[in-house]
């Protein structure tokens, strides 16, 4: 499997992320010596093999459904690069009917 | 002063032969007059660490201490802190001030620690060279221009430098073990959920765990004994006694098994390092400890696993940065997706950007079985290999790094930087604990050694490493220039 600049870019998309054609170059280059590196996986057979999620095979554990932390609304809101009246601001998703 | 352990410093302080301010302003001397070289930390918190000096000489002589309390210790900036700048090495994270405490530094607080700073790291501590930082690459103090390893390489180098009493790092694939190896320090890297996660920023959840950095072994018993322990706020964290790491430390190693696997006697390491390795192994063995070899068939393909399996969760922990509620966000976005899409192209750095691609492109529709599946199975195969060892040794000794120190600048291809992790990141993939110790100079630089032990071993591990720094005297070195 090779991957090239339109891949590259492809996974961009899905992953946010913008490249100008020479470090589209790059990163497909990156990635290809990952993935070729990676290969040797394929030199074990791992049939039947249960994949390993959690190093410690225990089973997540559960708490009560109780409120336990403070409202902390305003300290967070502070941290947002724009917010107003209590909400955070982003910029304008649905376009007016007229534009 | 700069030659006394955090041990040492403990009973200084408590004898009242020294007060924790007074302590406190030497480190501050220490950073003011070595860091613009080392560039170890990324915030210095001068007013506020002799407020927690004072606090903590209170504690003293009111007799309310702990061992330590007023002990000066440096946080890597991947911790959260309260009103103090966590940056995690990246421009993303510039501007961020936690809202919360994370649970590690919460406990040192606790404790009366005093937080002399925050240190330098590769970018989300993604890196093995401390060369990632938005902040700029750190020196190891032990040769100019060279790297202090990464990605807890600010800490290593400021407690080989002495610049604090001891330090925090974190560890995913090596970033406690192969710092404190190419600085000359002791790391210890603890069973996955001994050590809370809240608040320390995800890399790669199923792998990270944070740990001490110190001078002996002796310092990261004393400092684990304030890091270990139950968290409900992190669910990961396991419910279970804590014992005092110290308690163990002066027990005979006569008779421990130490297995040397058979694949790692035959791996690409340094001439120099396999011959301190060498040594190391006599050492033990005239201390009375048992030398067995070991078969691990699997762990050569860790790095392979490893480099699907952390960048996977890391492109998907790293989803949150997108420049809406915290951090950095682009200068006028025009619209919802070129805000998302160019905060985070000029919010990361390369090997961020790197992991993220590549996380991305393994977790696709297509390449899932091909690549993530295949690699938790190859980690299951690894589990089992220790599993199997443990049934004849109690702890499994490697080098810690195939080489010693690099310059700055010197390995540019990602794989070749990726391989310096080939001995540390098994142990993360199993969950097991592991230490590296020094146990001897290559030209001058020093070597680690690394022990992985069965899991909550960390009191065997600290016993062995103790034990060791009892016959040897390589983790009291201090590099040249920097005594006072």
């Amino acid at each position: 499997m090779q991957i090239d600049a339109n891949e590259i870019q492809k996974i961009g998309k899905l992953a946010k992320l913008s490249f100008d054609k020479k470090e589209q170059e790059k990163y497909a280059e990156n990635l290809n010596k990952i993935l070729d590196f990676v290969e040797q996986m394929n030199q074990y057979d791992t049939t039947g093999i249960t994949p390993m999620a959690h190093p410690l095979d225990i089973a997540q554990p559960m708490r009560k459904d109780a409120v336990t932390e403070p409202d902390v609304r305003e300290d967070m809101l502070k941290l947002a690069p724009e917010a107003n009246a209590g909400l955070y601001v982003v910029p304008q998703v649905i376009e007016d009917k007229e534009s | 002063m700069e030659h006394k352990t955090l041990a040492e410093l403990s009973k200084a302080l408590q004898n009242k032969e020294i007060s924790s301010v007074e302590l406190t302003q030497f480190y501050l001397d220490r950073i003011n007059k070595f860091d613009e070289k080392l560039n170890s930390f990324i915030t210095v918190c001068d007013e506020h660490a002799l407020n927690m000096a004072k606090a903590a000489d209170a504690r003293i002589q009111s007799g309310n201490f702990t061992a330590l309390t007023g002990i000066p210790v440096a946080q890597k900036d991947i911790f959260c802190t309260q009103g103090i700048k966590t940056s995690c090495g990246s421009k993303m994270l510039d501007n961020f001030i936690a809202p919360y405490e994370s649970t590690v530094t919460h406990k040192f607080n606790e404790a009366g620690a005093v937080m002399i700073g925050k240190t330098n790291m590769d970018e989300f501590a993604m890196g093995s060279s401390n060369e990632n930082s938005y902040y700029g690459a750190v020196q190891n103090p032990w040769k100019n221009n060279t790297v202090p390893g990464g990605s807890s390489g600010g800490s290593a180098s400021a407690v080989a430098a002495r610049l604090a009493a001891a330090a925090t790092g974190t560890d995913t694939g090596g970033s406690i073990r192969q710092p404190a190896a190419l600085c000359g320090i002791t790391g210890l890297k603890p069973t996955y959920g001994r050590v809370s996660r809240y608040g320390m920023i995800a890399f790669a959840s199923s792998l990270d765990q944070g740990g001490p950095m110190t001078q002996t072994a002796e310092d990261a018993a004393m400092v684990l004994n304030v890091m270990a322990g139950h968290d409900v706020k992190d669910s990961t964290c396991i419910n279970k006694d804590v014992p005092d790491y110290t308690s163990n430390l002066n027990d005979s190693i006569k008779g421990l098994r130490i297995g040397v696997p058979e694949e790692y006697i035959a791996g690409d390491i340094e001439a120099d390092v396999a011959k301190c390795i060498e040594e190391t192994i006599k050492t033990l063995r005239s201390m009375g400890a048992e030398i067995k070899t070991v078969k691990m068939p699997h762990t050569k393909v860790g790095l392979s696993a490893y480099y699907i399996i952390a960048p996977a969760e890391a492109s998907s922990n790293l989803a949150r940065y997108d420049g809406v509620r915290y951090g950095y966000r682009c200068n006028d976005p025009k619209n919802l997706e070129d805000m998302y899409t160019r905060t985070r192209s000029e919010g990361f750095g390369d090997e961020v950007k790197r992991r993220i691609m590549t996380g991305t492109y393994a977790l696709s529709a297509g390449y899932y079985d091909a690549y993530y599946l295949k690699a938790q199975q190859i980690r299951k195969l690894i589990s089992e290999d220790y599993k199997q060892a443990f049934k004849d040794v109690d702890v499994i000794l490697t080098p810690t790094s195939p080489s010693t120190t690099f310059e700055i600048g010197a390995v540019k291809d990602p794989i070749s930087m990726y391989l310096t992790d080939v001995f540390t990141i098994p142990a993360n993939l199993a969950g097991l604990p592991g230490i590296s110790f020094p146990c001897g100079m290559a030209n001058n630089l020093p070597v680690g050694v690394q022990l992985v032990g069965n899991y909550f071993e960390e009191a065997k591990l600290l016993n062995v490493a103790h034990q060791y720094q009892q016959e040897t005297n390589w983790h009291t070195m201090l590099p040249e220039g920097y005594s006072a």
